[in-house]
């Protein structure tokens, strides 16, 4: 690989200010031919500023970008793509709503007579998807098909559109196991044929497993690159925190079996969620396991009446309740944080104070406004504890890194004092450091007697907090485990049990 | 519920008087009820109709053309005597009035006409609204005998053809008088709140002393500027001449108690001419002429404005 | 609260500084538009008719921040103006009291609001499609009212809301200044005005928090149908008539402009009633510069567009953005000699 010798896309001094901070300085970053490079650091360590100033998103107050040798300045992703520079986010950025053919052509679609051909548009794109190792129909809308598939039809356009550099930022963040594969098998394919891949993740192991080379941001700066044949995960892990992560999984306290809280008999929802049985106690974590798509989110979403269900009644503390909607789940003193904190969670241009008060404020009513005195020490009380790194209270919440706007969503429900807190996928996108602070928060609460339902798609989380997990498949209850049982190889083997009975 | 009863009471004691009139059956096919003028002309009609003993089939379009044409098609259908049409537009009637001809059925336009080969069309009845300014113009000239007078104009909406015609004939009426001077014109849009708030703008910016006249296009414009004036302080009719054009009740209302000087009646009587027309066609063969101009006929404060005003305030004005 | 307040006068001051721009530009066509006089028992002067003339988009754009806050639009308080005018009118002239009338207007404008509300947030119409229900219908329900005519009225005590006068100031000025203090401090004393923001941002979220969005979106489209209401109660009561043709006709475009003028986003979530009222004023200022300059009406729209566009440029974010580029660096020009002197030393014992 003589390309190899000569780097495709060199950085150098890359910086960038914002009112009041430094997001970048002086970062150097050097992509070869053929290679996937992962690009690492805890939220808000400047990764994705970095990439918006390389795909001329966000412009660049220093620095130069040399590609294959030529120094270019794209100002933006349009231009960058032109120049070669393709890019894929985690929200898939594509029309759902267009056919998979339309979603590869958008803006390039091959006309005849002025026309857009139709025809020659779907045969090109089965023929295109086809070296990605994708067999689908090219004229469905994209969104029937998975995020997975999605997300390689994406990564195809940002090729075909492209084609020296790939970027990609967080493909994996919301694909189960299988899926994952399939996205690597293409990464590979794209290696060989001489792309240069950045790799943005939280999985440590999925880097080691698909990345030649690594960088690691801290502060806006590089603190170090490392080839990854010869380094290990604490390396990384060291570089990433700057301090050895003492032990990721605490060992917990012995679970104390509290009073039972809330009790659901026979609770469902047609075609949503099948009918089920389950009592939360005071003092537990529930946690739910299943692979995706096995109903964990629309369990949560069912108790908390978010959809409500049509089936089944539901007891507090021995007394019927209506779950109707989540006013009504606030009423009760539950909590939700959504597995979707950008569209069901956060109030995006709402100042990080006003989104913590939330639910305290609506479930107070419209007309009994919390004082101003109360709302600060409020909010600067979880702040401190839950260590919500942020400017200032008064910034809109949108601005923080997801790791701080998931604490802050926990800190707008601890802040309404709740008896039961549902948590969707507490730890997804979120860095290393406010990983294990998470875990440790739910230790906490559960120690102090609150009830916690937990659903989560990774398994050694779900045995470190859980005292109980029920585990999904196809939105049905299929296993119970407590105690001593609890453990990834179980719960991977009660979903694998229920999938051999099917078979059976 | 008031137009019904007069109506009835009208319908019966106009009775007798239908019984020279064959059985006639004529179509109106009506723009709609825009301003209190049109609901006036629709009333009229009506008891034009009555009086003459005519089964008058109504329709109203609601400002559309295809509605129009549709009436006309429908009434086409049924054989009609003869059709009235108040065109909403100007273009876009050939086919249809080609197709009431080939029927042999009479069409009338009141109040507007069209761009159509004028043998399409018996006749059309319609005021003259340059001569209506003109009308105006040539009574402040009398009224003024020479002494000097400012004018302040308020006009139509911009660029409609009343607003146009009548600032034109007002313009003519005055030409030859030196004395008379338009010193600020402005849109009122044909409305009394945006009259009164133009009107309050012309007293602050020549200032109340400084004008001796005013003519509106309408007189709902006219009714707001009154209200302007006497929040100034200054009496209307006298401190500022008014004249305006349309004769609706309520500038009768304010002519008697001397706030307002003189209005130009647009006749809502556009059907009477034109089934006088009508029925000495069907008579004797007279062919009418292609333009039946109405009469614009000023009143001023020497008729009993109160007695018109009771006359017209129930006629849908 | 002093904060509060030096946070509110950072909000309005764009549209503070444009209003002064718009007023200076009256004062150059008309040297004396700043004398007010006392006469006749009134204020007297063409700044009075700015802030008299302005009340009924005021008052409409006090409803409509509050709607285009959630994301909605109301684009049928134009209609419902004149619908509340005609049921004022037709009520004295039947011979009941003005408090009957206005009592009457105003229920028929929360059961308009009602309607909006219902059709947004419970039938979930979109509210451009779900109000232009009500804005073309609206006019023919008040002219079934007036049938078809102007309805003139002498009721004294209803033409004063509209001509009349409290201590010389025109009525309509203290009812708007009221009305809009009053739906401020409502908003921002309670917690209504978060809540309202929450759910115009992101209404999802909202709701998961417990926020009850669809009786809080009801409660909007109804404080826009009260505030069309009273506007068209002014606007009848000045003229001494309701005039269902006319009454408040395209003026719910001009109570967006306004909003939009106020610094408010057609997006939905933070918003300013004060930012709001002060482009309602703008816009009348606009048109009080039309009326003063003495040109022909044909330039009328075109003047108006000119200086609207003018201020939606200057308000626009790619100029904003340019401005605050400007002055940053005209601010670290003269910093330049000041940071050096700080940065070099410990660039040095870094090394």
């Amino acid at each position: 690989m003589t390309e190899g010798t000569r780097p495709v896309l060199s950085c150098t001094g890359i910086s960038k200010f914002f009112p009041g901070a430094i997001a970048l300085d002086e970062v150097d970053l050097t992509l070869y031919s053929g290679e996937v490079h992962a690009l690492l650091g805890e939220n808000g360590a400047g990764k994705s500023t970095l990439i918006k100033c390389i795909t001329g998103a966000y412009r660049r107050d220093a620095g130069t970008i040399h590609l294959q040798g030529q120094a270019v300045s794209p100002t933006s992703t349009k231009e960058s793509q032109a120049l070669g520079i393709g890019t894929v986010y985690q929200e898939v950025n594509l029309l759902p709503n267009l056919t998979v053919a339309e979603n590869l052509f958008l803006g390039r679609q091959p006309t005849r007579f002025g026309l857009v051909s139709y025809s020659r548009m779907q045969t090109e794109t089965a023929r295109i998807l086809k070296d990605y190792g994708l067999a689908i129909n090219p004229a469905e809308p994209l969104s029937s098909y998975s995020v997975a598939v999605q997300q390689v039809v994406a990564i195809a356009r940002a090729v075909e559109l492209s084609g020296k550099v790939l970027i990609l930022d967080e493909p994996t963040a919301s694909l189960d196991r299988e899926e994952v594969e399939l996205l690597f098998s293409v990464i590979n394919k794209l290696k060989a044929r001489g792309l240069a891949i950045v790799f943005i993740t939280h999985f440590l192991d999925q880097v080691f497993e698909i990345s030649d080379r690594a960088t690691v941001l801290r502060n806006g700066r590089v603190v170090g690159t490392r080839e990854l044949a010869q380094a290990s995960q604490t390396d990384i892990i060291h570089l990433m925190l700057g301090r050895q992560l003492e032990s990721r999984i605490q060992e917990r306290a012995p679970a104390k079996s509290g009073k039972p809280l809330l009790e659901l008999n026979n609770f469902g929802r047609k075609g949503t969620v099948d009918p089920f049985n389950l009592t939360i106690h005071e003092g537990e974590v529930v946690g739910l396991a299943g692979l995706l798509g096995s109903g964990r989110t629309e369990t949560a979403n069912l108790i908390f009446g978010v959809v409500p269900a049509d089936q089944g009644e539901a007891k507090l503390r021995g007394k019927t309740i209506s779950l109707a909607n989540p006013r009504q789940a606030v009423g009760h003193r539950f909590g939700l944080c959504p597995e979707d904190r950008k569209t069901e969670g956060i109030v995006g241009d709402l100042s990080v104070r006003e989104n913590i008060i939330l639910a305290l404020q609506a479930r107070q009513g419209w007309f009994r406004p919390l004082a101003r005195a109360k709302v600060n020490e409020l909010a600067e009380a979880y702040v401190k504890t839950l260590d919500i790194r942020l400017a200032s209270l008064d910034m809109p919440i949108r601005f923080l890194s997801g790791g701080n706007q998931q604490k802050a969503l926990l800190a707008r429900w601890l802040a309404t004092n709740p008896d039961f807190l549902i948590l969707d996928e507490p730890t997804r996108g979120i860095d290393v450091g406010a990983h294990a602070e998470i875990i440790a928060l739910i230790e906490r609460l559960r120690e102090k007697g609150m009830a916690l339902l937990v659903a989560s798609s990774e398994l050694e989380e779900l045995v470190a907090y859980s005292t109980r997990v029920i585990v999904l498949k196809d939105r049905r209850q299929v296993d119970e485990l407590t105690g001593g049982q609890i453990s990834t190889g179980n719960i991977v083997k009660a979903i694998a049990a229920e999938t051999n009975r099917e078979v059976a | 519920m008031k137009l019904k009863s007069l109506l009835i009471a009208s319908a019966m004691m106009l009775a007798p008087a239908s019984v020279m009139a064959a059985d006639l059956t004529i179509g109106f096919s009506q723009i709609g009820s825009e301003s209190g003028w049109r609901a006036a002309e629709t009333t009229v009609t009506k008891q034009e109709a009555e009086k003459r003993g005519i089964d008058l089939k109504f329709a109203d379009a609601q400002q559309k053309q295809e509605n129009q044409i549709k009436a006309l098609r429908s009434f086409i259908a049924q054989g009609v005597d003869a059709i009235l049409l108040a065109p909403v537009v100007a273009t876009g009637w050939d086919e249809v009035l080609e197709e009431a001809k080939e029927a042999e059925i009479p069409v009338m336009l009141l109040d507007r006409t069209v761009d159509a080969p004028e043998d399409l069309y018996m006749t059309a009845v319609t005021s003259d609204l340059v001569h209506e300014g003109k009308v105006a113009g040539d009574w402040l000239q009398d009224e003024m005998a020479g002494a000097d007078c400012s004018i302040v104009e308020l006009q139509g909406t911009t660029g409609s053809s009343p607003a146009i015609d009548r600032k034109k004939g007002f313009e003519e009426g005055i030409s030859d008088a030196s004395n008379l001077k338009i010193i600020r014109s402005q849109t009122g849009d044909f409305t009394r709140s945006q009259g009164k708030v133009v009107m309050e703008s012309f007293l602050k910016a020549e200032g109340g002393a400084n004008i001796c006249a005013l003519y509106a296009h309408n007189d709902d414009m006219a009714v707001g500027a009154i209200q302007a004036i006497k929040e100034a302080g200054l009496k209307p009719g006298e401190d500022i001449k008014i004249v305006s054009i349309d004769s609706v009740p309520d500038i009768h209302l304010a002519m008697a108690s001397g706030e307002a000087n003189a209005t130009i009646e647009l006749t809502p009587n556009m059907a009477g001419p034109a089934l006088d027309a009508l029925e000495a066609y069907l008579a004797d063969g007279t062919v009418p002429p292609k333009w039946i101009q109405t009469e614009s006929k000023l009143y001023t404060l020497k008729d009993d404005n109160q007695a018109i005003y009771e006359l017209k305030k129930d006629l849908g004005y | 609260m002093v904060h509060g307040f030096q946070a509110t006068l950072r909000r309005i001051a764009p549209q503070l500084i444009i209003l002064a721009v718009v007023l200076l530009l009256n004062f150059l066509v008309f040297p004396d538009f700043f004398k007010i006089e006392f006469q006749n028992d009134r204020l007297f002067g063409n700044l009075v008719d700015v802030f008299n003339r302005g009340a009924p988009t005021a008052l409409l754009c006090i409803g409509m921040t509050l709607v285009i806050a959630t994301k909605g639009i109301d684009l049928s308080v134009g209609a419902v103006m004149a619908i509340a005018g005609a049921t004022a009118a037709d009520l004295v002239v039947s011979g009941y009291g003005w408090g009957t009338a206005l009592i009457g207007a105003i229920s028929v404008g929360l059961m308009c609001g009602l309607w909006n509300g219902v059709l947004v947030a419970f039938l979930r119409i979109q509210p451009i499609v779900a109000t232009l229900v009500l804005m073309v219908a609206g006019r023919g329900i008040a002219q079934l009212i007036t049938e078809g005519t102007i309805l003139t009225f002498l009721n004294e005590g209803l033409i004063h809301l509209g001509a009349g006068t409290v201590l010389g100031i025109p009525t309509p000025i203290l009812i708007w200044i009221g009305l809009g203090a009053i739906v401020t401090l409502g908003v921002r004393r309670t917690a209504l005005g978060m809540l309202v923001e929450a759910i115009g941002i992101n209404e999802a979220s909202s709701r998961v928090a417990g926020i009850n969005s669809r009786v809080l979106l009801v409660s909007v489209y109804l404080v826009s149908g009260f505030c069309a209401a009273i506007a068209g109660v002014i606007v009848a009561a000045d003229i001494k008539g309701a005039d269902a043709n006319n009454a408040g006709l395209w003026l719910e475009l001009d109570a967006i402009l306004a909003v939009v003028i106020g610094g408010n986003s057609l997006l939905g979530g933070r918003f300013s009633i004060t930012a709001s009222l002060i482009g309602a004023l703008i816009i009348q200022s606009v048109n009080s510069v039309i009326l003063l300059s003495g040109l022909p009406p044909e330039f009328n729209l075109v003047i108006k567009a000119l200086i609207i566009i003018a201020i939606l440029v200057i308000q626009s974010p790619t100029v904003k953005h340019a401005l605050y580029i400007l002055r940053a660096s005209a601010e670290s020009e003269a910093l330049e000699p000041a940071r050096a002197a700080q940065l070099t030393p410990p660039k040095e014992t870094a090394q």
